[in-house]
Protein backbone atom coordinates (compact mmCIF):
# COMPACT_ATOMS: atom_id res chain seq x y z
CA UNK A 1 0.00 0.00 0.00
CA UNK A 2 1.37 3.34 -1.16
CA UNK A 3 2.39 6.00 1.76
CA UNK A 4 3.26 9.31 0.88
CA UNK A 5 4.22 11.46 3.67
CA UNK A 6 4.00 15.26 2.61
CA UNK A 7 6.34 16.41 5.45
CA UNK A 8 9.50 14.41 4.40
CA UNK A 9 8.39 14.38 1.02
CA UNK A 10 8.66 10.40 0.37
CA UNK A 11 6.42 7.97 -1.77
CA UNK A 12 6.89 4.72 -0.23
CA UNK A 13 5.93 1.32 -2.40
CA UNK A 14 5.86 -1.98 -1.95
CA UNK A 15 6.69 -4.85 -4.78
CA UNK A 16 6.72 -8.49 -4.43
CA UNK A 17 8.10 -11.02 -6.01
CA UNK A 18 6.23 -14.33 -6.14
CA UNK A 19 7.10 -17.61 -7.88
CA UNK A 20 7.18 -21.22 -7.37
CA UNK A 21 10.50 -22.94 -5.30
CA UNK A 22 14.05 -21.88 -6.27
CA UNK A 23 12.92 -19.65 -9.31
CA UNK A 24 14.79 -17.23 -8.74
CA UNK A 25 13.36 -14.67 -6.66
CA UNK A 26 15.80 -13.93 -4.30
CA UNK A 27 18.33 -14.33 -6.98
CA UNK A 28 16.54 -11.32 -8.65
CA UNK A 29 16.93 -8.98 -5.40
CA UNK A 30 20.66 -10.24 -4.99
CA UNK A 31 21.60 -8.85 -8.42
CA UNK A 32 19.54 -5.71 -7.55
CA UNK A 33 21.36 -5.43 -4.22
CA UNK A 34 24.99 -6.13 -5.53
CA UNK A 35 24.58 -3.52 -8.18
CA UNK A 36 22.64 -0.84 -6.74
CA UNK A 37 25.02 1.90 -5.26
CA UNK A 38 25.22 1.55 -1.46
CA UNK A 39 23.61 5.26 -0.40
CA UNK A 40 20.31 4.14 -3.07
CA UNK A 41 19.72 0.72 -1.14
CA UNK A 42 19.27 -0.37 2.37
CA UNK A 43 20.59 -4.11 3.76
CA UNK A 44 19.22 -7.07 2.00
CA UNK A 45 17.17 -8.60 4.84
CA UNK A 46 17.07 -12.36 4.28
CA UNK A 47 14.47 -15.07 6.22
CA UNK A 48 16.06 -18.21 4.86
CA UNK A 49 16.97 -21.78 5.93
CA UNK A 50 20.39 -23.61 6.95
CA UNK A 51 20.18 -23.80 3.02
CA UNK A 52 19.66 -20.82 1.72
CA UNK A 53 15.76 -21.30 0.91
CA UNK A 54 13.43 -18.36 1.66
CA UNK A 55 11.63 -19.23 5.46
CA UNK A 56 9.45 -15.95 5.53
CA UNK A 57 10.91 -12.95 3.42
CA UNK A 58 13.55 -11.12 1.79
CA UNK A 59 13.32 -7.51 1.95
CA UNK A 60 15.21 -4.58 0.71
CA UNK A 61 14.55 -0.90 0.38
CA UNK A 62 15.41 1.00 -2.67
CA UNK A 63 15.86 4.52 -3.72
CA UNK A 64 14.91 4.84 -7.30
CA UNK A 65 15.55 9.02 -7.10
CA UNK A 66 13.26 12.11 -7.61
CA UNK A 67 9.89 12.57 -8.55
CA UNK A 68 8.00 15.69 -8.82
CA UNK A 69 10.11 16.62 -5.50
CA UNK A 70 9.25 13.29 -4.28
CA UNK A 71 11.65 10.30 -3.21
CA UNK A 72 10.67 7.52 -4.64
CA UNK A 73 11.10 4.62 -2.55
CA UNK A 74 10.12 0.79 -3.46
CA UNK A 75 9.90 -1.92 -1.21
CA UNK A 76 10.85 -5.12 -2.07
CA UNK A 77 10.11 -8.54 -1.11
CA UNK A 78 10.40 -11.97 -2.03
CA UNK A 79 8.10 -15.20 -0.86
CA UNK A 80 9.26 -18.52 0.32
CA UNK A 81 8.05 -20.35 -2.53
CA UNK A 82 7.53 -23.79 -1.09
CA UNK A 83 4.41 -25.18 -1.01
CA UNK A 84 3.93 -25.37 2.74
CA UNK A 85 4.89 -21.81 3.28
CA UNK A 86 1.52 -20.61 2.04
CA UNK A 87 1.00 -18.78 5.44
CA UNK A 88 3.68 -16.48 5.16
CA UNK A 89 3.06 -15.71 1.51
CA UNK A 90 -0.08 -14.71 2.40
CA UNK A 91 0.73 -12.40 5.05
CA UNK A 92 3.58 -10.97 2.32
CA UNK A 93 1.01 -10.38 0.14
CA UNK A 94 -0.59 -7.44 2.68
CA UNK A 95 -0.39 -3.72 1.43
CA UNK A 96 1.28 -4.54 -2.23
CA UNK A 97 1.29 -2.48 -5.30
CA UNK A 98 2.94 -4.77 -7.84
CA UNK A 99 3.73 -8.29 -8.72
CA UNK A 100 6.53 -9.56 -10.18
CA UNK A 101 5.58 -13.88 -11.05
CA UNK A 102 8.92 -15.19 -11.79
CA UNK A 103 8.66 -18.27 -13.65
CA UNK A 104 11.09 -20.89 -14.08
CA UNK A 105 11.23 -21.74 -17.84
CA UNK A 106 12.85 -25.72 -17.14
CA UNK A 107 10.45 -28.02 -18.39
CA UNK A 108 10.31 -29.84 -15.31
CA UNK A 109 8.91 -27.11 -13.26
CA UNK A 110 6.18 -26.11 -15.78
CA UNK A 111 3.38 -27.38 -13.13
CA UNK A 112 5.12 -25.90 -10.57
CA UNK A 113 4.84 -22.86 -12.08
CA UNK A 114 1.26 -23.01 -12.74
CA UNK A 115 0.59 -23.96 -9.64
CA UNK A 116 1.99 -21.08 -7.72
CA UNK A 117 0.77 -18.97 -10.29
CA UNK A 118 -2.75 -20.38 -9.36
CA UNK A 119 -1.88 -19.79 -5.40
CA UNK A 120 -0.80 -16.27 -6.29
CA UNK A 121 -4.25 -15.43 -7.90
CA UNK A 122 -6.10 -17.02 -4.64
CA UNK A 123 -4.42 -15.24 -2.04
CA UNK A 124 -4.37 -11.61 -3.55
CA UNK A 125 -8.28 -12.40 -3.76
CA UNK A 126 -8.23 -13.67 -0.28
CA UNK A 127 -6.52 -9.98 0.79
CA UNK A 128 -9.26 -8.30 -1.53
CA UNK A 129 -7.03 -7.97 -4.71
CA UNK A 130 -7.44 -8.82 -8.13
CA UNK A 131 -4.55 -10.23 -10.39
CA UNK A 132 -6.26 -8.53 -13.28
CA UNK A 133 -5.84 -5.08 -11.84
CA UNK A 134 -2.73 -4.88 -9.97
CA UNK A 135 0.88 -3.82 -11.94
CA UNK A 136 1.77 -6.98 -12.93
CA UNK A 137 4.98 -8.20 -14.91
CA UNK A 138 5.73 -12.00 -16.27
CA UNK A 139 9.35 -12.79 -16.00
CA UNK A 140 10.67 -16.19 -17.33
CA UNK A 141 13.96 -16.88 -15.75
CA UNK A 142 16.72 -18.80 -16.35
CA UNK A 143 16.66 -18.80 -19.86
CA UNK A 144 20.25 -19.50 -20.29
CA UNK A 145 19.14 -23.48 -19.10
CA UNK A 146 19.39 -25.92 -21.93
CA UNK A 147 16.15 -27.80 -20.92
CA UNK A 148 14.09 -24.95 -21.19
CA UNK A 149 10.12 -24.54 -22.89
CA UNK A 150 10.10 -21.98 -25.28
CA UNK A 151 8.88 -18.83 -24.86
CA UNK A 152 5.74 -18.76 -27.02
CA UNK A 153 4.40 -21.41 -25.18
CA UNK A 154 5.25 -20.28 -21.23
CA UNK A 155 3.45 -17.04 -22.34
CA UNK A 156 0.31 -18.96 -23.83
CA UNK A 157 0.73 -20.94 -20.20
CA UNK A 158 1.17 -18.03 -18.24
CA UNK A 159 0.10 -15.21 -19.02
CA UNK A 160 -3.23 -13.69 -17.70
CA UNK A 161 -3.49 -10.69 -19.38
CA UNK A 162 -1.42 -7.70 -21.46
CA UNK A 163 1.44 -7.71 -18.47
CA UNK A 164 4.84 -7.10 -19.55
CA UNK A 165 6.80 -10.50 -20.74
CA UNK A 166 10.04 -9.95 -20.08
CA UNK A 167 12.81 -13.18 -20.25
CA UNK A 168 15.64 -12.89 -17.63
CA UNK A 169 18.80 -14.63 -16.49
CA UNK A 170 18.68 -13.69 -12.45
CA UNK A 171 21.84 -15.38 -12.14
CA UNK A 172 23.70 -13.31 -14.36
CA UNK A 173 21.21 -10.01 -14.13
CA UNK A 174 19.74 -9.75 -17.30
CA UNK A 175 16.38 -8.83 -17.53
CA UNK A 176 16.70 -8.14 -14.03
CA UNK A 177 16.32 -4.70 -13.86
CA UNK A 178 13.88 -4.36 -16.83
CA UNK A 179 11.89 -6.61 -14.80
CA UNK A 180 11.94 -3.78 -12.16
CA UNK A 181 11.53 -1.05 -14.09
CA UNK A 182 8.20 -2.57 -15.92
CA UNK A 183 6.88 -2.88 -12.76
CA UNK A 184 7.89 -0.07 -11.25
CA UNK A 185 5.97 1.72 -14.43
CA UNK A 186 2.73 0.36 -13.72
CA UNK A 187 2.92 1.48 -9.84
CA UNK A 188 3.40 4.84 -10.18
CA UNK A 189 1.55 5.33 -13.35
CA UNK A 190 -1.19 3.88 -11.15
CA UNK A 191 -0.59 6.65 -8.78
CA UNK A 192 -1.59 9.13 -11.67
CA UNK A 193 -5.15 7.81 -11.21
CA UNK A 194 -5.16 8.57 -7.89
CA UNK B 1 -7.78 -2.17 -3.51
CA UNK B 2 -7.82 -3.74 0.05
CA UNK B 3 -6.51 -1.07 2.26
CA UNK B 4 -6.78 2.82 1.29
CA UNK B 5 -2.89 4.62 0.81
CA UNK B 6 -1.45 6.49 3.52
CA UNK B 7 -1.28 10.24 3.01
CA UNK B 8 0.44 12.24 5.64
CA UNK B 9 -0.19 15.62 6.09
CA UNK B 10 2.88 17.61 7.08
CA UNK B 11 1.00 18.86 10.42
CA UNK B 12 -0.52 15.26 10.99
CA UNK B 13 3.23 13.70 10.44
CA UNK B 14 4.42 16.55 13.16
CA UNK B 15 1.65 15.72 15.61
CA UNK B 16 2.54 12.34 15.76
CA UNK B 17 6.54 12.70 16.04
CA UNK B 18 5.75 14.91 19.29
CA UNK B 19 3.65 11.98 20.50
CA UNK B 20 6.54 9.78 20.12
CA UNK B 21 9.03 12.21 21.61
CA UNK B 22 6.50 12.44 24.41
CA UNK B 23 6.51 8.99 24.99
CA UNK B 24 10.48 8.11 24.73
CA UNK B 25 10.83 10.68 27.08
CA UNK B 26 8.30 9.10 29.56
CA UNK B 27 9.16 5.80 28.77
CA UNK B 28 12.96 6.47 29.03
CA UNK B 29 13.49 4.53 25.85
CA UNK B 30 16.39 4.83 23.06
CA UNK B 31 13.94 5.00 19.85
CA UNK B 32 9.85 5.10 19.30
CA UNK B 33 8.45 4.60 16.45
CA UNK B 34 5.25 4.23 14.58
CA UNK B 35 5.09 1.43 11.26
CA UNK B 36 2.21 0.55 9.47
CA UNK B 37 1.54 -3.11 9.68
CA UNK B 38 2.23 -3.66 5.97
CA UNK B 39 5.80 -2.45 7.04
CA UNK B 40 6.30 1.30 6.51
CA UNK B 41 8.15 2.90 8.86
CA UNK B 42 5.74 6.30 9.21
CA UNK B 43 7.70 7.99 12.06
CA UNK B 44 10.46 7.82 14.17
CA UNK B 45 11.88 9.57 17.19
CA UNK B 46 14.94 9.13 19.59
CA UNK B 47 18.43 8.05 19.35
CA UNK B 48 18.19 6.68 15.83
CA UNK B 49 21.81 7.29 14.67
CA UNK B 50 23.06 3.97 12.82
CA UNK B 51 20.24 2.03 13.63
CA UNK B 52 18.47 0.78 10.84
CA UNK B 53 14.86 1.68 11.15
CA UNK B 54 13.83 0.25 7.63
CA UNK B 55 14.53 -3.04 7.69
CA UNK B 56 13.85 -3.12 11.73
CA UNK B 57 10.19 -1.91 10.33
CA UNK B 58 9.69 -4.62 8.01
CA UNK B 59 10.85 -7.18 10.71
CA UNK B 60 8.67 -5.74 13.07
CA UNK B 61 5.66 -5.72 10.71
CA UNK B 62 6.82 -9.54 10.13
CA UNK B 63 7.02 -10.88 13.52
CA UNK B 64 3.29 -9.52 14.09
CA UNK B 65 2.37 -10.59 10.68
CA UNK B 66 3.45 -14.04 12.37
CA UNK B 67 2.33 -13.90 15.71
CA UNK B 68 -0.62 -13.01 14.47
CA UNK B 69 -1.02 -15.69 12.13
CA UNK B 70 -0.44 -17.98 15.15
CA UNK B 71 -3.18 -16.56 17.12
CA UNK B 72 -5.91 -17.39 14.54
CA UNK B 73 -4.83 -20.61 14.18
CA UNK B 74 -5.49 -21.02 18.16
CA UNK B 75 -8.41 -19.40 18.18
CA UNK B 76 -7.22 -15.40 18.83
CA UNK B 77 -8.10 -12.43 17.00
CA UNK B 78 -4.23 -11.14 17.53
CA UNK B 79 -1.66 -10.63 20.75
CA UNK B 80 -1.38 -7.14 21.38
CA UNK B 81 1.46 -6.84 22.09
CA UNK B 82 5.28 -8.38 21.94
CA UNK B 83 7.94 -8.01 23.54
CA UNK B 84 11.64 -9.79 22.96
CA UNK B 85 14.21 -8.94 26.23
CA UNK B 86 17.46 -9.05 25.25
CA UNK B 87 20.43 -9.37 27.67
CA UNK B 88 21.32 -5.57 27.10
CA UNK B 89 18.46 -4.11 24.49
CA UNK B 90 15.16 -5.19 24.39
CA UNK B 91 12.03 -4.31 21.91
CA UNK B 92 8.21 -3.64 22.74
CA UNK B 93 5.82 -3.94 19.67
CA UNK B 94 2.16 -2.90 20.50
CA UNK B 95 -0.80 -3.59 17.81
CA UNK B 96 -2.75 -0.19 16.95
CA UNK B 97 -5.01 -0.74 14.75
CA UNK B 98 -3.30 -0.77 11.63
CA UNK B 99 -0.47 0.88 13.17
CA UNK B 100 2.38 -0.92 15.07
CA UNK B 101 3.72 1.41 17.97
CA UNK B 102 7.57 -0.08 18.55
CA UNK B 103 9.82 0.54 21.18
CA UNK B 104 13.59 0.06 21.70
CA UNK B 105 14.61 0.42 25.10
CA UNK B 106 17.70 -0.72 27.42
CA UNK B 107 18.63 -0.92 31.13
CA UNK B 108 17.88 2.48 32.12
CA UNK B 109 14.17 1.44 31.64
CA UNK B 110 11.69 -1.71 31.78
CA UNK B 111 9.30 -3.69 30.37
CA UNK B 112 6.63 -2.62 32.87
CA UNK B 113 7.37 1.43 32.08
CA UNK B 114 7.35 0.89 28.29
CA UNK B 115 4.10 -1.23 28.38
CA UNK B 116 2.73 1.17 30.53
CA UNK B 117 3.74 4.24 28.84
CA UNK B 118 3.12 2.92 25.57
CA UNK B 119 -0.65 1.73 26.43
CA UNK B 120 -1.20 4.99 27.95
CA UNK B 121 -0.51 6.46 24.18
CA UNK B 122 -2.31 3.89 22.43
CA UNK B 123 -5.87 5.58 22.20
CA UNK B 124 -4.32 8.93 21.17
CA UNK B 125 -2.37 7.77 18.51
CA UNK B 126 -5.24 5.39 17.18
CA UNK B 127 -7.48 8.71 17.14
CA UNK B 128 -4.60 10.16 15.56
CA UNK B 129 -4.54 7.96 12.96
CA UNK B 130 -8.08 7.76 12.52
CA UNK B 131 -8.41 11.05 11.24
CA UNK B 132 -5.28 10.70 8.99
CA UNK B 133 -7.36 7.65 7.17
CA UNK B 134 -10.86 9.35 7.31
CA UNK B 135 -9.24 12.49 5.84
CA UNK B 136 -10.06 14.12 2.39
CA UNK B 137 -7.28 14.80 0.63
CA UNK B 138 -9.32 16.57 -2.39
CA UNK B 139 -7.00 19.88 -1.59
CA UNK B 140 -3.92 17.19 -1.33
CA UNK B 141 -1.94 17.50 -4.67
CA UNK B 142 -1.03 14.31 -5.44
CA UNK B 143 2.91 14.48 -6.32
CA UNK B 144 2.02 11.85 -9.36
CA UNK B 145 -1.11 13.44 -10.79
CA UNK B 146 0.82 15.17 -13.73
CA UNK B 147 3.38 12.60 -13.94
CA UNK B 148 4.79 11.78 -17.50
CA UNK B 149 6.27 8.63 -18.78
CA UNK B 150 9.85 10.56 -19.12
CA UNK B 151 9.27 11.01 -15.52
CA UNK B 152 9.47 7.52 -14.84
CA UNK B 153 12.60 6.56 -17.20
CA UNK B 154 14.44 9.08 -15.76
CA UNK B 155 13.91 6.86 -12.98
CA UNK B 156 15.85 4.07 -14.30
CA UNK B 157 18.85 6.12 -16.37
N1 LIG C 1 21.06 -21.28 -14.33
C1 LIG C 1 20.39 -20.38 -13.64
N2 LIG C 1 20.25 -20.52 -12.31
C2 LIG C 1 19.55 -19.60 -11.63
C3 LIG C 1 18.97 -18.48 -12.27
N3 LIG C 1 18.35 -17.72 -11.34
C4 LIG C 1 18.54 -18.36 -10.17
N4 LIG C 1 19.26 -19.47 -10.32
C5 LIG C 1 19.67 -20.45 -9.30
O1 LIG C 1 18.53 -21.12 -8.79
C6 LIG C 1 18.70 -21.43 -7.41
C7 LIG C 1 17.54 -20.94 -6.59
O2 LIG C 1 17.50 -19.52 -6.64
P1 LIG C 1 16.78 -18.65 -5.52
O3 LIG C 1 16.85 -17.23 -5.96
O4 LIG C 1 17.29 -18.96 -4.17
O5 LIG C 1 15.28 -19.21 -5.64
P2 LIG C 1 13.99 -18.69 -4.86
O6 LIG C 1 12.95 -18.46 -5.89
O7 LIG C 1 14.30 -17.56 -3.97
O8 LIG C 1 13.62 -20.01 -4.02
P3 LIG C 1 12.76 -20.09 -2.62
O9 LIG C 1 13.37 -19.13 -1.68
O10 LIG C 1 12.84 -21.48 -2.15
O11 LIG C 1 11.36 -19.73 -2.99
C8 LIG C 1 20.04 -20.83 -7.00
O12 LIG C 1 21.00 -21.82 -7.01
C9 LIG C 1 20.30 -19.78 -8.09
O13 LIG C 1 21.66 -19.56 -8.28
C10 LIG C 1 19.14 -18.35 -13.69
O14 LIG C 1 18.67 -17.41 -14.32
N5 LIG C 1 19.84 -19.34 -14.31
MG1 LIG D 1 14.12 -17.23 -2.01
Amino acid sequence: MTFINYASREINCKIVYYGPGLCGKTTNLQYIFDSTAPQARGKLISLATETDRTLFFDFMPLELGTVRGFKTRFHLYTVPGQVFYDASRKLILKGVDGVVFVADSQEERMDANIESLYNLEENLQSQGYDLMKIPYVLQLNKRDLNNIVPVEDLAAELKRKDEPVIEAVAATGAGVFDTLKAVAKQVLTELRKG
Amino acid sequence: MADTPILLREQQYHQIKAVLARLRMDASAKVVFLVDKDGQEIASQGEVGNLDTTSLASLAAGNVAATGGMAKLIGEKEFPTLSHEGEKESIHISVIGRLLLVVVFDERSSLGLVKLRSKQVSHQLATMFDEITKNDYDDLESPFAEITDEDIDSLFS
